[in-house]
């Protein structure tokens, strides 16, 4: 559903509708919150679209992408999101920063502080990294992926492109399969389907499958042709390498034949259902190419809706300090 | 003429002869008279109305030497672990860290019962012995390999020292820092099942029972494991166990925020299995109630949940936590006192922990209903890494006393 392709910030009532200072995680956000950025993206997709925006409302703000994990689409979307706004972007890559040096993640957000950045986005290995600095520094913190525990961003990408896709979110039977044990996408896309009315099913092995998840309001399940019947979409994770080989799957083989995403499985979902990846894809492993490049995969779309999402985040985290009338 | 110390119209909570009202008279550093004692002439006289007196704490498993901590908490007495630096294996650091906190703290060292803490080859236990080891212990981790564990039960035995064992399989708890279920898979930390527990305690029961050795679980947490400990006590297994106050009043959601203060080993468990602890507290599963005393500063503990040090600053709030335990009506005030005294006492092999005549006067007076708020930051320990920040609490240490000599409490 398209929702607004005004530029929405004269749209909003002010930051009642948000009242969050930093973005940490989906965990702590009301479905309408939820709904409110995905309505803010929505307009950015059509914008980005036209190629003919000029928006500089980030003009003269210092944006810091904090990247203590490898990283390179995510960080890409990011910096394009903070430069299509007219940020100043600054990319520190941690792997070969000061923190090789020893310093700590406490000491690193302080220096970062005192640069007087106006926003910080940060990926970290572990868990609560993000919530840590968020409470140690002065500007808007935003979580590109924070250990096993978090994404929100790639979350609300997903959100948005199921909604613009399928219509809407509520009802609709979501798939996830893969490493949801390691996995902070599959948190977080845990968190933002339940809270907006998707009935969620997971699937694994039970060696990847995280202890009561089913407390988070999903269902699990071992056998993906079974989670499959009746999919309207059907989210696949990325499978780590270095998890394979013995460690939580005997070999790659394997795990392709219990829950690779292939043609003959896809026909067990709807004849319509969505194919979702946050990538990079293992081809052959979890998703076979003729699935991935299907008219019904949705795998470039989610990383057009990434730009858009963040654009977005990055837009109404700033609002505050930026003055915007009902925001201030 | 001997130094007397009459201390008079107490509650006394003896572990012994149970809650009654009277008095102690101190004779140099031994108790003289317990009950209705006649105050010889010379005697010093302490009145002590409303006031409990009871022996005092001996702290069964710390992980730190933090002397002013100890003597706020009512402690005179410590079972230091063998994870120090450098490990508790060798004779001279054995004495030395028997020696160290005297006159005022009696620490008795457990020696690593396989050199190194590494769990491969029998540490020195007769010379550690010898040098003043109470016990041999496996540290704050498990001796994965069966055989090994087998040899370091009967080589105690032979020795006649109690084992000191760490009950979790290593081999679940691989890099866990919390107890898998709901809390640990929102926050997305490493988890291990509580089953872990329960497997390390079987095995170890088994190889006891074969050679018939004395062993001393330092923290029992779950339901599988007090059942497992209860029935070996039943078939007449010489075992007993502790707890700390953290896993019988907190559970794993005392985790959520990514609280490191709430990051101990082992970890918090779930609701289930902190109600089996409050049963097992009951029904006398649980011997001892221990602090696992371990001051963590910022510098380990201001970090993400995964990577901060386990651990938490337990000798301050033993007292007035296992006070709560007694007004909930989990426990009596005298048997309060045999978990905190007159059985690890027993299990150190040390005579003391009652107020008996003969007994030497380690005594600790409070006033049991003296209110406080645990504050990480006012805790005398070296840090305030204590999952009970906030919590408003009762009981003080008023006096107390080291082989019949006062201890100064901090200020």
């Amino acid at each position: 559903m398209q929702r607004s392709d005004h530029r929405p910030a004269s749209l909003i009532p002010g930051r009642a509708v948000f009242p969050h200072r930093h973005l940490t995680g989906i965990e702590g956000l009301q479905p309408h919150e939820i709904l409110f950025l995905l309505d803010e993206a929505d307009g950015w997709v059509a914008a980005n679209r036209t190629r003919a925006i000029s928006d500089k409302r980030l003009g003269g703000l210092t944006l810091i992408n904090a990247f203590f994990e490898n990283s390179t689409r995510t960080l890409l979307s990011f910096e394009i999101a903070g430069k299509r706004l007219g940020a100043d972007v600054v990319n520190m890559h941690a792997a070969q920063s000061s923190v090789k040096k020893g310093e700590t993640l406490i000491d690193t957000a302080m220096t970062l502080n005192a640069m007087r950045a106006d926003m910080i986005v940060i990926r970290h290995m572990s868990s609560g990294a993000v919530r840590l600095i968020a409470g140690k520094v002065d500007c808007p913190v935003l979580n590109a992926g924070d250990g096993q525990h978090e994404h929100p961003t790639q979350a609300l990408l997903d959100a948005l492109t199921i909604r613009r896709r399928r219509g809407t979110i509520a009802g609709q039977r979501v798939v996830i399969c893969g490493d949801l044990l390691h996995s902070r996408v599959a948190r977080s896309n845990i968190l933002s389907l339940t809270a907006l009315a998707a009935e969620v099913r997971v699937c694994a092995p039970t060696t990847l499958m995280p202890a009561a998840i089913e407390r988070m309001g999903v269902t699990p399940f071992t056998d993906f042709d079974e989670a499959l019947e009746g999919a309207d979409v059907v989210m696949m994770l990325r499978l780590q390498n270095e998890r394979m080989n013995g460690g939580f799957v005997p070999s790659n083989r394997e795990y392709h034949l219990r829950y690779g995403l292939t043609e003959r499985r896809l026909a067990l979902a709807k004849s319509d259902a969505l194919v979702m990846h946050p990538g990079p894809m293992n081809r052959g492993v979890e998703i076979d190419s003729v699935v991935a490049d299907h008219a019904r995969s949705a795998i470039t779309e989610q990383v057009e809706m990434g730009v858009a999402v963040r654009m977005a985040c990055l837009d109404v985290l700033t609002r505050r300090s930026r003055g915007v009338a009902g925001w201030a | 003429m001997s130094r007397m110390i009459a201390l008079l119209d107490a509650t006394l909570a003896c572990p012994v002869a149970g809650v009654s009202r009277g008095g102690v008279l101190i004779a140099d550093d031994r108790i003289a008279a317990t009950g209705l004692i006649e105050v010889p002439e010379g005697a010093e006289t302490i009145d002590c109305a409303g006031l409990v007196l009871a022996p005092a704490i001996v702290d069964l498993g710390v992980f730190a030497i933090d002397v002013p901590a100890f003597h706020a908490g009512g402690i005179v007495r410590v079972g230091l672990m063998p994870d120090q630096s450098p490990v508790l294996d060798d004779p001279g650091v054995v004495q030395r860290a028997a020696l160290i906190g005297r006159p005022g703290l009696w620490i008795h060292p457990i020696a690593a019962a396989t050199r190194g803490l590494a769990g491969k080859d029998l540490a020195e236990m007769a010379v550690n012995r010898d040098a003043g080891a109470r016990a041999v212990g496996t540290g704050a981790g498990w001796i994965s390999d069966s055989g090994v564990m087998r040899k370091v039960l009967s080589y105690a035995n032979d020795l006649g020292l109690v084992v000191i064992a760490h009950a979790e399989d290593g081999g679940i708890t691989d890099g866990a820092v919390a107890t898998a279920g709901e809390t640990a898979t929102r926050m997305g930390l490493s988890a291990a099942p509580s089953v872990a527990e329960a497997l390390a305690i079987a095995r170890d029961l088994m190889l006891a029972e074969e050679t018939g050795a004395a062993l001393h679980f330092r923290t029992v947490t779950t339901a599988a494991g007090f059942d497992l400990v209860r029935a070996a006590k039943r078939r007449g297994v010489s075992v007993t166990c502790g707890i700390t106050p953290a896993h019988l009043l907190l559970s794993d959601i005392a985790m959520s925020d990514f609280r490191t203060f709430a990051h101990i080993s082992p970890p918090l468990r779930q609701e289930e299995d902190r109600r089996a602890a409050l049963l097992a507290l009951a029904d006398g599963t649980i011997d001892v109630l221990c602090s696992s005393h371990d001051p963590r500063g910022p510098e380990e503990k201001r970090l993400p949940f995964g990577d901060s040090a386990a651990g938490m600053a337990g000798a301050e709030t033993l007292l007035a936590l296992g006070l709560g335990l007694v007004r909930d009506e989990h426990l009596s005030l005298d048997r309060l006192f045999a978990l905190l005294a007159a059985n690890p006492a027993r299990v150190l092999g040390v005579e003391t922990g009652t107020l008996a005549i003969g007994a030497p006067a380690d005594l600790l007076l409070c006033d049991p209903h003296s209110p406080w708020q645990i504050d990480g930051d006012r805790l005398h320990a070296k840090a305030g890494n204590t999952p009970f920040d906030g919590l408003p609490v009762e009981g003080k240490v008023r006096r107390l006393f080291k082989g019949g000599t006062a201890i100064t409490l901090p200020a």
